[in-house]
């Protein structure tokens, strides 16, 4: 029990307000998938406080490179090579440390290299589509990629969705834990998607959306993107010291 | 000028999509990539306790069994201990024991299984001494926000009854669907857990 950090408190409650709907007739995968009863509302435990933690010896230095972790010596993907960075914080605004960031992604033909799809854009001999990286001590994380394109799907016959990158972080506990999806600024199929527009709130579907950011380019190199993601917030303190929290 | 509390909105989950798998398992979607694979070994091979089986589907609304979901799991040890530093007692946990894993459907039948170890009890809130359980998360193509719900085991009839958990289900017919069923085969124990998404049976989820 030596050398471990302040212990900290409970989680915030999470705004379902914020977050789609498990229903949405619109998406309509969602419609047989929805629990049709309410959730049942816990106060945090052990089991939700605690979560597993990943350490820099579960990955490797190029996990986070899309640029070249699949790709054959001296080649690269196909398409626009971007940079995404962003800050992993909590709703305190603080930073979340030494978490877990996994991608996933199309690559730049809407085509994914799994075994399920069938879509007829091409599979890139040098694209994998996954990544991988832990925030450093300040809560950073980034990825070089290719932008993703967009691609058709069968909700409406002619629907299409928006080039997005898929985003899973695990937080400091189970509670925490969250997949979303990251959208890119300008994108016209944004406003159209089905998936997007499971989100009620305008300014909640604003948060998805990663912000060309030149100052973070590499010229004559790579086009940058910036994305934060927010983790619920929690109290200072565990609950059996101080139940007022702060 | 008013008043504003500053705090930030905890970014708006969205579908894991049916290809959750490049990202989360890449094996399962067909190619190697990453020298290890995360979540494959739950217990580890020190783990101390029974070690068993567990496995099921996940059922939709309409009785089909969903064939491109992902399941997580978090659970403590034989002991009730989870490995992390905010659990008292974690540095007693075995070497090698993360009690995390990830859990891939079939593709084509849906049905999915964990090998792990059987957890202890472990004190919840107000001194009440939680049952057995395995925390579960499930994501999938449809599945907005990924839901949250426990296994328990059925021979642990009388810390089930006492676990504060599942006493706030306020519908005791509804606390069933938080019961994997226990049995034998070939000698390993297996105990059986199938999720209802939807409609008669409909599994408990939790907003935590």
């Amino acid at each position: 029990m030596t050398n471990t950090p302040a212990k900290q408190g409970e989680f915030y409650q999470r705004d379902r307000r914020w977050h789609p709907p498990a229903y949405d007739k619109d998406y309509k995968t969602s419609v047989a998938r929805s629990p049709k009863l309410s959730l049942i509302s816990l106060e945090n435990t052990p089991s939700e406080i605690t979560g597993p933690r990943f350490g820099h010896g579960d990955l490797t230095p190029i996990d986070n490179d899309l640029l070249s972790n699949y790709a054959q010596p001296d080649q690269s993907p196909i398409g626009e090579r971007i940079i995404v960075h962003g800050r992993v914080l909590d709703e305190n605004a603080r930073p979340v440390p030494n978490t877990l960031v996994e991608i996933w992604q199309a690559n730049a033909s809407g085509r994914y290299r799994h075994k399920k799809d069938t879509y007829l854009g091409a599979i890139d001999p040098n694209f994998g589509g996954c990544g991988r990286t832990m925030t450093d001590e300040n809560g950073y994380y980034y990825f070089r990629t290719v932008k993703p394109g967009a691609y058709p799907w069968r909700n409406w016959v002619n629907d299409w969705r928006p080039a997005h990158i898929h985003v899973s972080v695990f937080g400091s506990g189970f509670a925490q834990r969250l997949i979303t999806q990251l959208y890119f600024e300008g994108d016209p199929l944004v406003k159209t998607c089905p998936i997007v527009a499971t989100i009620p709130d305008p300014d909640a579907i604003e948060q998805l959306i990663a912000k060309l950011d030149m100052n973070a380019t590499i010229p004559l190199d790579t086009i940058a993107y910036k994305f934060d993601i927010v983790l619920r917030g929690r109290r200072s303190t565990l609950f059996e010291n101080r139940l007022e929290g702060n | 000028m008013p008043q504003t509390l500053e705090y930030l909105k905890e970014t708006p989950s969205q579908t894991a999509g049916p290809y959750v798998h490049i990202g989360l398992a890449p094996g399962a979607a067909g190619f190697q990539i990453y020298d290890q694979e995360l979540g494959q070994d739950i217990a580890g091979p020190n783990a101390k306790g029974e070690r068993i089986r567990v496995e099921g589907l996940v059922i939709d609304g309409t009785g089909s069994p969903v064939k491109d979901v992902l399941l997580e799991v978090w659970q403590a040890n034989a002991d009730g201990i989870y490995p992390h530093p905010e659990h008292a007692g974690h540095d007693t946990v075995e070497e090698g024991f993360r009690g995390w894993g990830r859990v891939i459907t079939n593709f084509e039948t849906g049905e999915w299984a964990f090998d792990t170890v059987k957890p202890g009890g472990l004190m919840g809130r107000n001194g009440q001494m939680m049952a057995p359980h395995i925390n579960l998360w499930i994501v999938a193509r449809g599945i907005n926000v990924g839901l949250n719900t426990r296994l328990y085991f059925d021979d642990e009839a009388e810390a089930n009854a006492a676990d504060p958990v599942i006493n706030v289900v306020e519908w005791e017919k509804r606390r069933e669907t938080l019961i994997a069923k226990r049995s034998e085969r070939d000698g390993q124990t297996v105990y059986r857990f199938d999720i209802r998404l939807q409609g008669d049976g409909e599994t408990v989820f939790f907003d935590i």
